[in-house]
Formats: structure tokens, sequence, C-alpha cells
């Protein structure tokens, strides 16, 4: 296999291990701002390995769906690692459109979290799925209409549109040409990240509440490898949405090491981010997040009017 | 050809042998299915035929004698592509139909029922091969008159009967549309065969605006059998009122005649200008969100999945519309494009569509409701059923790797061809990229929220009545169709390579182009649609070994049940689970300015509560606003010429008479008349001198 076509599994193999990583980094940031020293930065490979070795309970309201959620929502969350690229790499697959495809496997992940979630018959449950596809509802144009519109600024009329090209013609000049058009696409998508990974301000992954949560009350039941699926294909979601804002936002530059380097601290530095938005910010309230949502949404709409009229 | 006569005479003489066995009703059952299994699997041949090879079977003309009309039928690739989804779906309704109707053998007769099916699948047959106009408008009138009776099967109920009388005045105001549309087009050609109108439209001898107006004769007439918003009020009510292998039938492919319709209208019509597709992609917008933020809003499952045909009807209407713009700014690739989707969703949509209401049907069957608010469970009784259910509603969510994402995903591409499409002005283009891309996105996060409610309130959690909770399975001969439905959905996601290829000549039909050529502009499309299934192949491999590796980590260790976790609470019962209405609620309350859902609410009050209550309806903004209000004034308009009306027989009787009068002066041209009353005076003037 020639060395390219090796590389181009870089950004996969990195996703699939460094995205537990991130919510290490969210919870010491977090833990920071708390004035708390937090727990270890590799917890979640810690849990991870803990929920691998467990048993499991199901409840007797289930049925097949039930456990057949976290498994289709990692494998179609995994599957979306292969069309993301990074850094100085292209993604294994790369074809015209695939930003369609990751924004629909990521709506097949959802479509069975929310499934298995109605099969345990609880209120709670219930409770969060109706948020969850409420709220996804009005990210998912958003998180199209943003990626669109970067990838209309940096492919131009030349090309299709793929991530992978997107990502490769971000540079320093195209944020003096098309700066607007970047920020408002980057903070759409970010907004977009904060709902579809549950951060506040949308959704609290730590509240003792269960009325209060969106995700985490839908997988209240599952529980042992189940539930490990489950954490782990958060993780890999949150990995890939930063991985797209970052292509956004960071341009290439030109010794590829450099560039891997620069785009991991990217990464690392959004966690970052999002642990400070946390710590900053009270959830809003349920009846708002909506409205969050639209804004992100208007803000892509926004950013492709500019981009069709420079 | 020969074989396509064969299939339709089949069905008509097998339809009749149904109704003649009138007497026993399991006999009618048997003939009538078996008939239409036969008819449409003999007429298949030759369609598969046309699709495979790529080229059209000659005309075949036979000798009638009705006034400009000929029984001319013809078959080419793009009545293929419709004929092979109508008669594929007929059979398995067919067989579906024969264990649905058994039950109600007891009751009722069923000669008539299948003698109407075979009729109706006939003349959906006819309508997509017809090609005269007169020949095309009986048909189309035989698929009204058939689809009516079968809508009214259940006619002991007065909401059956208003259902019918609703679906009997909207598909008549559509065929009064196609009329004129033919009469007015007739007038330029001299004839109406399809081939002279074609010609006289290629000739130039329409002008712009009659062509315009033909366009939205067409528009608004074949737009109201295909349920085009607002045009779609009938769908709702007759959808759920007929059996459900009818409505399967209904919805899957019978409103696809009215897509059909425009498509062959548009053949006939001549390079389209650039409006034609606005108002396509307008309305495609409007009915595809309006269509599934209605659908939402339902509580009986089938009038769900009956205005989700709506929102499907407004996503491949706008792949038409993306074509439309690519064909009216001369870029092929965009017209192959859009149209590919849109032709593609046909396809797709009466797969996974039929499989839905099938799967109704079976929930109808086995519980005896389709109030969702009333199911729960259903997926442990029924669990063939339930599977292929959750198969469709993942297909019809446009979600990977099942075949409503192909179809969804050609329309995206097309979009993004529009932002590099020299031959659109950059303003244009992007306007319509931005309402494709962002109307798309939007419909499917809202399909998804439709489908994991109708899917997790039936079938999954616990029952929440007794009926619920011993429902019992359908027998084979109706989960065998769904599961066939629900294999199609796969093998139409993977099969790409060959569809594209079946879908070229197609294109070549309405472009006006060789198959060669149309292909080509096909070709960018194939590469991505090659990852797409691979990926989805991926996406399944990993989840097999997921499974195996479940099984092998879960297998020497301790695995409970036990109840659902609910939070400490100790006593629950299913009614605390949430309720599809409840499940929907944010999304209804954020909508609430067009979905206008009217709440009432009993709320528990004081020390002692009496019992409290909740309901919730939905009103379809475009029936009670625009139609109800239009009526009102046109019975108001009306009721003004009661005096005419009195019942007295001699003057009756005299207005036949006024009427032939002026018929018969009418004919003979009153100035002739006039002319030749002169000429006999002037006669008897000079007789008299």
């Amino acid at each position: 296999m020639d060395p390219t076509r090796l590389s181009s599994f870089l950004p996969a193999a990195l996703a699939l291990l460094l995205a537990p990583l991130l919510l290490g980094v969210i919870n010491r940031t977090k833990a920071a701002f708390g004035g708390r020293c937090g727990p270890p930065i590799l917890q979640p490979y810690y849990d991870l390995r803990k929920l691998l070795g467990k048993g499991a309970v199901y409840s007797r309201t289930t049925s097949w769906v039930f456990r057949a959620g976290p498994i289709v929502t990692l494998s179609a969350t995994a599957a979306a690692v292969l069309l993301v690229p990074f850094g100085p790499c292209d993604a294994p697959l790369h074809f015209a459109g695939d930003l369609v495809l990751f924004a629909y496997l990521l709506g097949l992940a959802r479509f069975f979290t929310v499934a298995a979630a109605l099969d345990t018959g609880s209120a709670f449950e219930g409770m969060g799925a109706s948020r969850e596809v409420f709220f996804s509802a009005l990210a998912e144009p958003a998180l199209l209409l943003g990626l669109v519109a970067v990838a209309k600024a940096a492919v131009g009329k030349s090309g299709w549109f793929e991530l992978t090209r997107l990502h490769q013609h971000v540079g320093g000049v195209l944020w003096l040409d098309a700066g607007l058009v970047l920020l408002f696409a980057a903070v759409a998508l970010f907004l977009v990240l904060l709902a579809e990974c549950s951060r506040i301000p949308v959704d609290d992954p730590n509240t003792h509440l269960e009325l209060t949560m969106i995700h985490e009350v839908m997988v209240l039941d599952h529980s042992g490898p189940d539930f490990a699926c489950i954490l782990y294909g958060a993780a890999i979601k949150l990995w890939l949405l930063s991985a797209l804002i970052v292509s956004v936002v960071v341009p290439r530059v030109s010794p590829p090491w450099l560039d891997l380097g620069i785009s991991l601290a990217s990464v690392l530095a959004l966690s970052v981010v999002i642990g400070v938005v946390e710590s900053s910010m009270a959830r809003l309230r349920l009846t708002r997040v909506p409205q969050l949502l639209v804004g992100a949404a208007v803000l892509a709409v926004l950013a492709l009017v500019l981009e069709s009229h420079t | 050809m020969s074989l396509l006569l064969l299939g339709l005479w089949v069905l008509i003489g097998g339809g009749l042998l149904a109704a003649l066995a009138g007497r026993s009703a399991r006999l009618a059952n048997l003939v009538g299915a078996a008939t239409a299994v036969a008819g449409s699997a003999i007429a298949l041949i030759p369609v598969v035929g046309v699709l495979v090879r790529g080229t059209s079977l000659p005309e075949w003309s036979w000798v009638w004698s009705v006034p400009f009309g000929s029984f001319t039928v013809g078959l080419d690739p793009l009545s293929a592509w419709f004929a092979a989804a109508i008669l594929g779906l007929a059979i398995l309704a067919a067989v579906y139909g024969a264990g649905y109707l058994v039950h109600d053998a007891d009751r009722k007769s069923l000669g008539p029922p299948w003698l109407f099916f075979n009729l109706l699948v006939a003349a959906m047959l006819l309508v997509v091969t017809a090609r005269n106009g007169m020949l095309f408008l009986v048909a189309w009138e035989g698929m009204a008159l058939a689809s009516f009776f079968l809508v009214t099967f259940e006619d002991e109920q007065s909401s059956v009967r208003e259902a019918g009388r609703i679906y009997l005045i909207a598909s008549h105001l559509g065929a009064a549309c196609l009329l004129l549309f033919f009469a007015s087009f007739a007038a330029q050609a001299e004839s109406l065969d399809f081939s002279r109108l074609a010609a006289a439209a290629a000739a130039n001898r329409l002008s712009e605006t009659h062509a315009g107006v033909l366009f939205l004769l067409a528009l608004v007439g074949f737009g109201a059998k295909a349920g085009f918003m607002p045009l779609h009020v009938w769908l709702p009510e007759a959808h759920p009122a007929a059996p459900s292998h009818v409505s399967a039938l209904m919805s899957g492919v019978m409103i696809k005649t009215g897509i059909y319709g425009l498509l062959r209208a548009w053949t006939l019509l001549g390079t389209p200008p650039a409006w034609w597709g606005w108002v396509l992609v307008a309305i495609g917008l409007s009915s595809g969100v309006l269509g599934v933020l209605f659908a939402l809003a339902q509580h009986d499952l089938k009038r769900l999945l009956a205005y989700h045909s709506v929102e499907n009807i407004g996503i491949i209407a706008l792949g038409l519309g993306v074509g439309l713009l690519g064909l009216s700014a001369g870029s092929p690739t965009l017209a192959v494009l859009g149209f590919g989707g849109g032709l593609l969703h046909v396809l797709n949509h009466a797969l996974f569509k039929g499989l839905l209401f099938l799967g109704a049907g079976a929930v109808l069957h086995g519980a005896g409701t389709l109030q969702q608010d009333q199911l729960g469970g259903l997926l442990k009784r029924m669990p063939a059923t339930g599977a292929a259910f959750l198969v469709g509603a993942v297909a019809i969510c446009g979600l990977p790797p099942l075949n409503g994402f192909v179809s969804e995903f050609l329309i995206y591409l097309s979009a993004f061809q529009a932002f590099r499409e020299a031959s659109l002005s950059a303003t244009s283009g992007s306007v319509l990229a931005l309402a494709t891309i962002g109307g798309l996105a939007l419909i499917g996060g809202l399909a998804a929220a439709c489908f994991t409610k109708s899917l997790g309130i039936v079938f999954l959690g616990e029952p929440r009545t007794k009926a619920a909770a011993e429902a019992h399975a359908p027998p084979w001969l109706m989960t065998g169709p769904l599961l066939v439905l629900a294999a199609g959905c796969l093998i139409a996601a993977l099969a790409v390579g060959p569809l594209l290829a079946g879908l070229a000549p197609v294109l070549a039909v309405l472009l006006h182009e060789p198959s060669g050529a149309v292909a080509e502009s096909l070709a960018p499309a194939l590469g991505p649609l090659n990852a797409v299934v691979s990926v989805g192949v991926i996406a399944i491999v990993l989840m097999a070994g997921l499974t195996l590796l479940r099984k092998r980590l879960l297998g020497p260790r301790e695995v409970r049940d036990s109840g659902t976790w609910d939070c400490g609470y100790a006593a629950p019962t299913s009614r605390m689970q949430y309720t599809s209405t409840s499940f929907v609620q944010p999304l209804t309350d954020f909508f609430q300015p067009v979905l206008r859902c009217h709440k009432h609410v009993h709320e528990p009050r004081g020390l002692f509560p009496d019992a409290a209550s909740a309901r919730t309806h939905h009103e379809d903004l475009f029936l009670s606003g625009l139609f109800s209000r239009s009526y009102r004034g046109v019975s108001w308009v009306l009721s003004r010429l009661h005096w005419l009306q009195h019942g007295r027989l001699n003057l009756y009787v005299l207005y036949i008479a006024l009427t032939l009068v002026a018929l018969l002066a009418w004919e003979f041209g009153l100035g002739e008349l006039l002319d030749q009353c002169a000429a006999w005076l002037a006669a008897r003037q000079t007789m008299l001198f």
C-alpha cells in the first residue's frame, strides 16, 4: 500500500483512538474553573474499560431494538469517521456530497438512540427522546448549510463539494477573502456541536435531575458493553464535529507534521473552549434552545448568502 | 406489446370473474387475487424488458370509434419506469389483500372489491401506456372511479362515505382541468394523439402564453392526483378510509400517475421556461415541509402515512423542479441529476410507502385500532411486521444505508450542481441550492421525529390498552409481502449501478437526447453513489461485528432481566409512558402558527380533583381555511339559483326542450340560421311578385 493511501487512514485512527480524550479535557477544564482538581484526564478510557468488563441488565419491557440501539449508533458514527479529513491527511473516503452522508449517518445514529429510548417505555426516556428529535430537526439544516457555505467558499465553482476538498482549501488567503463567511459558518457549526454533543447551554451532561436532561436521560437503561458503545460513540461524534470546525477555522500549513501538530492542538483547544463555555454559562431554558438553533441556521444561511455575493 | 395487452385483459377479465363469483366470498377472493397477480406478472415481463434494453416498444393501435380517440398504446422507458412500480407493488398488494380481505368474507361480498382492485391496476397501467388524449382521459377516469369504490369499501361508516365524497370531488376537479388541457392543446394540434401533440409544440404552433396556460392546467390537474399542497386535502381522508392493501397501492403508486402525467405533458410541451421550474420547486418545498409537519400532529397511523405521501411527493417535485430549471437553462447535468433524483424517489417511495401502509394494515388487523396512543409494544406480538416497519421507517426518513437516502442524495447533488452551473445566474443558482438543501435537511429532521414517534409509540414500549396487549400476528400471506418490500428497500439501495443504468433511457425520453449522452451526464453521480453504498456496507459489517463482539463479551457474564429504571418509583403503569401526542408536543407547539393544533385540556383542580383529561386535534390549514371557505361561497352562489329547481316535472321537460333548441341553434350556427330565414323570406317575396 502506498504511503499516501496509508496516511489517509490516519484521521480515522486518530479519531478512534483520541476521541475519549476530549471528554477528559473538557472535564478537567470544568474542574479547573470550579476550583477542583477533577478526574484524571484519561478517566473516559478507564470508564470504557470498566464498562466493557461488566455484565448487563436489560429491562423486561425492551425488545431487540433496545439492544440494537447502541450498536447501530456506534457503527453509524464509526462509519462517519471514514469521511472526515484531519490535518495534512485526506479522509479515507472522499466523494462529491460526502458531507450529506456525514450528516445523515449521524441522523441514523440518532434514530436508533431515540428508538431504543422509546423501547424502555419510561416516561423520562420518552421525554429525552422527544427533546432530542425536536432539537436535532432544527440543528440538521444548520449543520448542512454551514458546511455547504464553507465548501462553496473553499471550492467555488471549480469542483464538487467534498469535506476533504473543503479541508484542503481553507487557508490564510481564504480567511482574507471570505473571512466573514467562515466566521459565521464556524459559529453555526459550534452551536450545532454544543447541541449535538449535549453540552451546556443546550443540555447538561452532569446534572443529577432526569427531568432536565436530554441525551443522558435517553440512555438511562443501558448498561455494561452497551453503555460503553454509547459513551464511545458520543466521544467520536464530539471528535468529528470538532475536527470539522478545526478544518474550517485553522488554515493548512506547509510541513505536514506541523499541520498535524497544529490540528491536534486546535482540537484539544476547542475542547478547552467547550469547557470554558460550560463553566461560564448556565443551561438555557428548554424553550430557549430552539431559538439558539434557529439562530445557528440563520447564521449558516447568512454565510451562504454572503458567499454568493462576494 | 402483446404480453402487455394480455396482462391488461387478464386483469379486467379476472376482475369480472371475481365479481361473478360473488356468492362465495372466498372463491371471489381467490380468483381476484390470483388474476391480479397473474395479470400484473404477465404485463411486467415486457415492462422489465424495456427497462433492461432501454429501447421503446413500437406503438400499437386498435380501431376505436370514439371521436378524437384512438386506442393507441406504447411503452417507452418513461412509461416502463412507472409501470414497473405499479405492477410490482400491485402483485404484493394483491397477495396481501388476499390475506387481509378474507376476514371480511363472512360479512361482505368480496367480488366488487376485487373487481375494482383489478380495474384500478389495469387503469393505472393504461394511464402510463396510453398514447392518445381521449384514451388517457378514459383510463384516468376509470382509475378515479375504481379507487373511489375501493375507498368506500367500508361504506357503512359515515366517515368513510364522507372521505369518498371528498375524494370524488377532488379527483373530478383535477380531471376537469385535464379535459381543458387536452381540449386546448388539441385545438392547436387538431388531434389528440400524443405524437401529433408533440409535433405541434415542436413546430412552434403554441404561443408562450398558451404553453404557460397548458402547464398550469396540467399542474392543477395532475397535481390534484399527486397531492401537491394545497390540492392534497383528499389524501389524508381517502387513504386511511381504504382497505390497507388499497391504501398502499394508492399512496405507493396511484398518486405517482400524477407525476407521470406531468412528465409526459412536459415532453409534449417542448422546452420549458425557467418559471415552470421555480413553481415546481416552490410546490415541492411547501408540500415537503408542511406535509411532514401535518403528519407530526396526526394520531391515526394511516392519516400520518398519508400526510407523509404529501411530503414525499414534495421531495419528488423538488427534484423535478431542479430538473426543469436545468432543462430550461440548457444544462444536461443539472437536468439529469434533478429528474434522476425525483424519478428514483418515485420508485423508492413506492417501496417504503407500500411497506408502511401494509404494515399499518397488519396493525389494524392484529390490534383492531390505528390510534397510536392506544397501541404499544406490538413488536413482541408481531415480530415480522415490526421489523419490516422499522426498515420502512428508516428508509422513509432518508437515512443510509437504505434506499430513501440514495434518491435524496441525488437531489442534494443536483443542488450542489446548481451552485457550479454556469448557465444559471449566481443568484438563482444560490437560491435554488439554498432552498433545496435547507428544505431537504429540515424535512429529513422532521421525518425522523415523526417516524421515531410512530415506530416507538406503536411497536415499542409497553402496550397501552388491552387490545394492544392481545394483538396477534398476521398470517404469512400478509407478512410475506412486507418482508419482500423490506428486502427491496435494502436491495434498491445497494443496486445503485443497475438502477442508474435503467434510469438513463428514462431520462433520455425527458431530455429528448440519446441515451448515451444522458448516461455521460449521469456519470459524475455514479462514483459518489458507489461510495455511499460502500460506506453503507461498512456500517452494516460494523454492526454485525459489534453484535458478535458483545455476544462474546457477555457470554460468560451475568445478564439480568429487570424492570425499566423509573427513578425509584415503585408502581409504574403503561399509561405513564410518553404518548404520540406528548412526544411531538414541543414540535407542534413550535410550529403552532401553521399546524393549528387545538387542545382541550381539563386540568385537575382543587383538593379533591375529578378525572382530568387532555385531547388535541389538528385541522388541516387548507381544508378548513381555503377549501371550506371557498365551498361556502360556491354554495351561496348556487343557492341563489334555487328557484330553478322546484320539483315540477313539466317545467323540467321545458328546460330540456329549451336546451335542445339552444344546442340545435348552436350546432347550425345562429348566423347561418338567420341567413337561411332571410333567404327564405326573400324567396317568398320573389314568389309573391
